[in-house]
């Protein structure tokens, strides 16, 4: 039995290596909105016509989405189902799992096409998964004294907390 | 696990209600959904059947505001509560940093209850979680209807471990609340414990 993961801390600098990363393949691919999507359903960056996308929701739904599918995989043998995609009408969506952590979703519509993203997300799939590896990768390198280092959270009293809730 | 975002200063947690079929889950996030500023809400999802029995879950983005200049954001879900729906439990018990578990006070439902508490004891182990170890809170809910258990019978039987608990009519709002803020503490507390 595997431990649950600890906190997912990401720092401005990997933010930022993942969004260029995100707005280069939204680019190449003509597509209409590209995002990245923890397993847990958390939104971490998107890029694109996501102005009047509900993002928060489509995150959450994406993942419940993978882990129902994960769930059918293991259910027949497989370990996961790391492409899903589908088509409508007019938009068609193309989720991937990178490095088994996250979620990457592609939104196009007929000013792409399904071989261009397929192509395209390979790509950025690797690069994606090499900037969280080496976010892994750091986090381990910290060891478990510095994590708490700087956390917004170290100072936190009661009276923050019941202030939230006015 | 909570996913702490520096770039954009956000604090995201998820919060999922557990609890017997037609117990209250959905209408706690209903009554938290028609109750909070539009501002500080995202929409709810509820993917439900015909008969508004969850299928697989309701989802609830709430912003509370802000800690320490990070917003902070909880994500409500809720699980189907009927026994067969058991895989999409499980689904959503991954990542989760607080449970709220909503008992039906009815005497009828006991046995509900309580087969409710163990499947959530051994689903979140299969994920590596142990519930005295999370932040979690129990609501006795459907405290306005007649044939109801006392609170020291549902104490005995449903809270084992003395997490805070509360009692509530959801669709009127009591009590709502009050177990949101109670698990958002734990959770924010819990976050301080580890060093977020």
């Amino acid at each position: 039995m595997s431990m649950p993961l600890s906190n997912f801390v990401l720092y401005e600098e990997d933010f930022v290596k993942i969004e260029e990363e995100i707005k280069r393949l939204h680019q190449q691919t003509n597509a209409k909105m590209v995002f990245l999507v923890d397993r847990d359903g958390q939104l971490i960056a998107s890029c694109g016509e996501n102005e009047n996308m509900d993002t928060t929701s489509l995150a959450s739904l994406t993942a419940g989405n993978i882990a129902a599918t994960g769930g059918m995989a293991k259910l027949i043998g497989e370990k996961e189902f790391s492409i899903l995609f589908h088509e409508g009408e007019k938009d068609n969506i193309h989720i991937t799992i990178i490095g088994r952590r996250v979620i990457l979703v592609v939104i196009f519509d007929q000013r792409s096409s399904l071989g261009l993203v397929r192509l395209r997300v390979k790509k950025s799939a690797e690069v994606l998964t090499r900037i969280f590896e080496e976010i892994q990768q750091k986090k381990q390198g910290e060891g478990k004294e510095a994590e708490g280092a700087g956390s917004p959270l170290e100072e936190i009293t009661d009276e923050d907390i019941d202030r939230l809730f006015g | 696990m909570s996913f702490i975002n520096y770039s954009s200063r956000e604090i995201n947690c998820k919060i999922v209600y557990y609890g017997p079929g037609l117990g209250g889950k959905t209408t706690n996030l209903q009554f938290i959904f028609e109750k909070t500023n539009p501002e500080s809400r995202g929409k709810m999802i509820s993917l439900a059947t015909e008969t508004e029995r969850t299928l697989f879950f309701d989802f609830l983005p709430l912003a509370l505001g802000t800690i320490r200049g990070f917003k902070t954001r909880f994500h409500l879900y809720t699980v189907p509560g009927q026994v067969f729906y058991d895989a999409s439990r499980k689904l959503i018990l991954k990542g989760v940093d607080g449970v709220v578990f909503v008992a039906d006070s009815q005497l009828e439902r006991m046995d509900a209850n309580m087969e409710s508490v163990e499947n959530l004891k051994e689903n979140l182990l299969e994920q590596g979680y142990d519930l005295a170890k999370l932040p979690y809170v129990t609501q006795y809910n459907k405290r306005d209807l007649d044939n109801i258990a006392t609170i020291e019978e549902l104490q005995s039987s449903l809270n084992p471990l003395s997490v805070p608990w509360f009692e509530a009519v959801a669709p009127k709002g009591n009590g709502v609340f009050e177990t949101l803020k109670a698990v958002a503490k734990r959770i924010l507390l819990d976050l301080k414990k580890s060093g977020g």
